[in-house]
């Protein structure tokens, strides 16, 4: 699948600022007046920053509303739905907490349920797709779900369940990789079945539709730039947990060093969530002789 | 909305038999020359006359080679467009309700007023019969030529899809699969109608017909039934050329 700047951004970051407004709601940390407000600017900034960086990729932006009308069937309709609700819930909260110096802890979790409800939202609008079978299997939502809380509980400063969560995504993630290199093959699709030629012998294409590209080969055939998956699954897996977890787990965590940790587990997320778009596979491609 | 219809009264589809179509690429033009100039948006071609020309189709041929080990290499064009699933995975992933299944026939529509735009559906289709035009930014696919099929402006024999009407080699057939007594029922039951897929459980309402058996005539090595009524006459050349031929020999 073509990794497109926007779906990255907006994964990546709605991700981590869900992740930390679930922790914001369950008061961990502790915090109330400037503080507070601090911690729920950046929370709000992420989330919110990640969920337009989402709409620069529609055709017709304008209509973006009619998005939130489909949460029966859609996943992306609900999570926009859910999204909504987190932010309108969180904000009440935050404003009580920060300005009347209050705070509504019942509140606070619906908050923090919402907040997580949303990223799982997120997750399975890509893990619903039979289509991409590198996506279709439970570890993403496991993934993404591991993504936020761990990235959330770093930005919150937890740093316990930071060094805990960040150690299980690590070794989640390697593991779906792993998964993932054979989830094609055990999905059972190749060129012959999916042309029903296969009785008659081997297949490829020799000829393609048009010469040059088209939008299905741009947006669901993307080959390049996979050579390289080995090298930055390794930078990938360093960046977001293994260096983290020997930093938080050998030395005094300070506000220069939290702050290391931070920008390193963002350069692992953005290139695991990179390598989740480019190295899926979408069966249309089959019919293009191509992965 | 965008939940499926239990069931559809009619399901409407094509059969497309891929012992018959020669890939001359008719139909790709018809419907691309009917769906432009009639119903939603037009088919958009970017730089196309470019070095780089992308467009919008709701239909493209591909053209396979297939091999066994025994036997000479075999040609088949296949010809691809909606195949208007029943349980149509690009219907319920639609977040604003621009994509629906009519419950009617069966046909599988994009209210192009309400798409976003948001490609998710064509990620959903595993068949690539789903393209998002790139200047009107709307999910386009095959109508079934619904404003063809029913439109009483149009001469009688004109009320079927663009591609099926066009198609010179008659590959292409248009019916009612719900109705066992149709011809497309018919066709697709006489010759084992294929649904692209079927892992996928989308249920497709379109048929291919596999390419019949080649006749193989071509056992214990001989080049053509015809060979022996084509055996050389002479095996040695006479008279001059026979000259010819020892003097070239002996050089
Ligand atoms: S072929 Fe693709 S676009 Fe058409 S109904 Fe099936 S899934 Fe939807
Ligand atoms: S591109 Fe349009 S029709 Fe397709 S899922 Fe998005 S809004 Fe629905
Ligand atoms: S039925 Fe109409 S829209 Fe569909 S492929 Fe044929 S000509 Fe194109």
């Amino acid at each position: 699948m073509h990794p497109a700047a926007s779906v990255i951004i907006f994964t990546s970051l709605s991700g981590l600022g869900f992740g930390l407004m679930f922790f914001l709601g369950l008061g961990k940390p502790d915090v109330s007046g400037g503080s507070a407000f601090v911690f729920f600017c950046i929370a709000y900034a992420l989330a919110v920053g990640g969920l337009l960086a989402s709409t620069f990729h529609l055709g017709n932006p304008q209509r973006a509303m009619k998005a939130f009308s489909q949460w029966r069937t859609s996943w992306l309709s609900r999570e926009g739905v859910v999204a909504v609700a987190a932010l309108l819930a969180m904000g009440v909260y935050a404003a009580l907490l920060i300005f009347v110096g209050i705070r509504v802890a019942p509140l606070g979790w619906l908050g923090s349920a919402l907040s997580i409800t949303a990223v799982y939202c997120t997750s399975m609008i890509y893990g619903q797709l039979k289509t991409v079978p590198r996506w279709n299997m439970t570890t993403t939502p496991i993934l993404f779900l591991l993504y936020a809380l761990s990235g959330g509980a770093l930005l919150a400063a937890q740093l316990p369940f930071a060094l805990l969560l960040l150690a299980i995504l690590t070794l989640v993630q390697i593991l779906s990789w792993m998964l993932g290199d054979l989830s094609f093959a055990l999905a059972g699709h190749n060129i012959e079945t999916a042309t029903g030629l296969g009785h008659l012998g081997k297949v490829r294409l020799l000829e393609s539709p048009h010469s040059g590209e088209n939008y299905l080969t741009r947006e669901m055939v993307h080959v390049i730039g996979r050579k390289h998956s080995f090298k930055l699954r390794v930078i990938a897996a360093l960046c977001l947990g293994v260096i983290p977890v020997v930093l938080l787990g050998l030395f005094q965590i300070n506000h220069l060093s939290a702050l290391l940790i931070i920008a390193l587990h963002v350069i692992g997320l953005f290139t695991s969530r990179w390598l989740f778009f480019a190295e899926a596979e979408h069966v249309v491609g089959l019919y293009y002789d191509k992965r | 909305m965008t939940d499926l219809p239990t069931s559809t009264t009619k399901k409407l589809g094509l059969v497309i038999d891929l012992d018959i179509c020669v890939g001359c690429h008719a139909c790709v033009i018809n419907c691309k020359e009917w769906n432009t100039s009639n119903y939603g948006a037009p088919l958009s071609d970017i730089d196309a006359y470019g070095s780089n020309p992308v467009g919008t189709f709701l239909n493209r041929i591909h053209t396979y080679e297939v091999k066994s080990d025994d036997k000479l290499a075999q040609t088949v064009h296949f010809p691809k467009s909606c195949l208007h699933c029943e349980d149509a995975p690009c219907v319920t992933v639609c977040p604003t309700g621009a994509s629906y299944k009519r419950s009617e026939d069966g046909i599988v529509l994009v209210n192009e007023s309400d798409c976003i735009g948001c490609g998710l559906c064509a990620w959903a289709c595993p068949y690539g019969a789903r393209e998002l035009d790139a200047a009107e930014g709307v999910m386009k696919k095959c109508t079934l030529c619904v404003d063809r099929i029913y439109n009483e402006n149009l001469p009688e024999i004109d009320r079927e899809p663009a591609c099926v009407r066009t198609c010179p080699a008659n590959a292409r057939h248009f019916g009612d699969f719900a109705d066992p007594e149709s011809d497309v029922s018919r066709m697709s039951a006489a010759r084992g109608g294929m649904q692209l897929m079927p892992q996928q459980d989308t249920k497709p309402v379109n048929r291919y017909l596999p390419p019949r058996p080649k006749a193989d005539i071509q056992t214990d090595g001989d080049i053509d039934i015809l060979a022996p009524f084509l055996e050389p006459v002479a095996e040695t050349p006479k008279g001059l050329l026979g000259w010819l031929d020892k003097a070239l020999e002996a050089l």
